[in-house]
């Protein structure tokens, strides 16, 4: 724990308040996958982790490390952007997936297709 | 130019991509980077992805400060939903909005920048009819959704693309 | 008296974060349908990348920014496998 001694305190307080919220934030995000009681509920909850949690806890390390090694550290940046352009993608294809059963099991709460169509799978594509 | 070149913009991303990994930008890096860049942008050929042909620049930082901004405000609504989920449970739903988009790579960034944001989530959309199906965590005001998102992302998006 | 401080809000942040594992570890290995449990996983490969980059400020080494690039890439892959495999029961068409 030597090297966070070099933090100066105008670094240190931002340091901890970033991480502080951010995991407090993925923690309710979390907290959500246990307490919502639908699928399509449960849906919503990571992406509070993959939207704020992450933006904030690599702020906090940008800032750390740029402050220790005295030069711009934005590396970063490509957690940001692959974890913000990845996560939506997955969060489509399970929502899609689901459905999917959900309408072959028959299952209630479901929105039925349009009528008029018939249930093909070919045209789901992203 | 064309032909040696096909997606300049990709081989360029690549480039950054490989230096902000390596944290250098020595001479050779670079050197190495714009090969890489320029090769895999060749690969993808094959791929034969949508050219998107943009129209305006100025929309684009104006829809990055709305989702920006929308994004922040619905991480709080979802985290006050979340926090009260036993004494009052949220009343979530489906919603159907029909979307006048054609352009694929519009659409697809609709679709990022509406799952992205938390409380919305895609679920399927009919490419045949245009209707949208949309999973909303929180149905407060359940019209004000499909106009919502019709004049705040829609129409920006029809502007940049089409 | 700052570098206390920032070394208790590192580990009350790591203690979160393993709560937030814990509660999407809890939804893999509960959850009642398959989707359920994907989302677990999911949320868990997140949270995992996240208590990476807290170690990394921990310990000020960059080897775990490598591990959490690594794991932001490949969780992605393996969440799309899974849910292609839902939808159609093969993973490559």
């Amino acid at each position: 724990m030597s090297h966070l001694t070099d933090l100066p305190a105008w670094a240190a307080i931002p340091v901890c308040i970033l991480l502080l919220l951010g995991s407090g934030i993925t923690l309710i995000g979390s907290l959500g996958l246990i307490r919502l009681k639908t699928f399509y509920g449960r849906l919503h909850a990571p992406t509070l982790g993959a939207s704020a949690g992450i933006i904030l806890i690599c702020l906090a390390s940008m800032i750390t490390f740029a402050v220790l090694q005295n030069r711009w550290i934005v590396h970063e940046i490509l957690i940001i952007v692959f974890v913000v352009v990845t996560t939506p993608v997955t969060l489509m294809l399970l929502g899609q997936s689901a459905l999917y059963r959900d309408r072959i099991e028959e299952n209630d709460g479901v929105p039925r297709k349009a009528a008029g169509q018939q249930t093909d799978t070919t045209g789901m594509d992203i | 130019m064309r032909y040696w070149f096909p997606y300049p913009l990709l081989s360029l991303a690549l480039l950054v991509l490989w230096l902000l990994v390596n944290q250098s930008f020595s001479p050779g890096q670079v050197i190495l980077g714009s090969i890489l860049g320029i090769s895999f942008a060749w690969v993808t050929v094959n791929l034969q992805p949508d050219k998107a042909k943009l129209k305006t620049f100025n929309r684009i930082f104006t829809l990055a400060g709305h989702v920006a901004v929308d994004v922040l405000r619905s991480n709080i609504a979802v985290m006050r939903v979340i926090l009260r989920a036993r004494t009052q449970p949220a009343n979530s739903g489906f919603v159907r909005i029909d979307i006048g988009l054609k352009d694929e790579n519009a659409l697809a960034i609709l679709a990022c920048i509406l799952t992205a944001t938390p409380g919305t989530a895609w679920v399927e959309f009919d490419r045949q009819t245009g209707v949208l199906l949309l999973h909303v965590l929180d149905l407060e005001n359940g019209d004000n959704w499909a106009k919502l998102i019709k004049t705040r992302y829609e129409a920006p998006l029809k502007e940049i693309f089409e | 008296m700052s570098e206390l401080f920032i070394i208790w809000s590192i580990l009350a942040s790591q203690i979160l974060l393993s709560l937030a594992m814990g509660c999407a570890l809890f939804r893999m290995v509960r959850g009642p349908r398959a989707q359920d449990r994907i989302l677990g996983l999911d949320a868990l490969y997140i949270n995992a990348m996240l208590l990476l980059l807290t170690f990394g400020i921990r310990t000020a080494n960059t080897i775990y920014f490598e591990a959490a690039l690594i794991i932001a890439l490949l969780g992605f892959v393996s969440s799309i496998a899974f849910a292609k495999f839902l939808m159609r029961g093969e993973v490559i068409e």
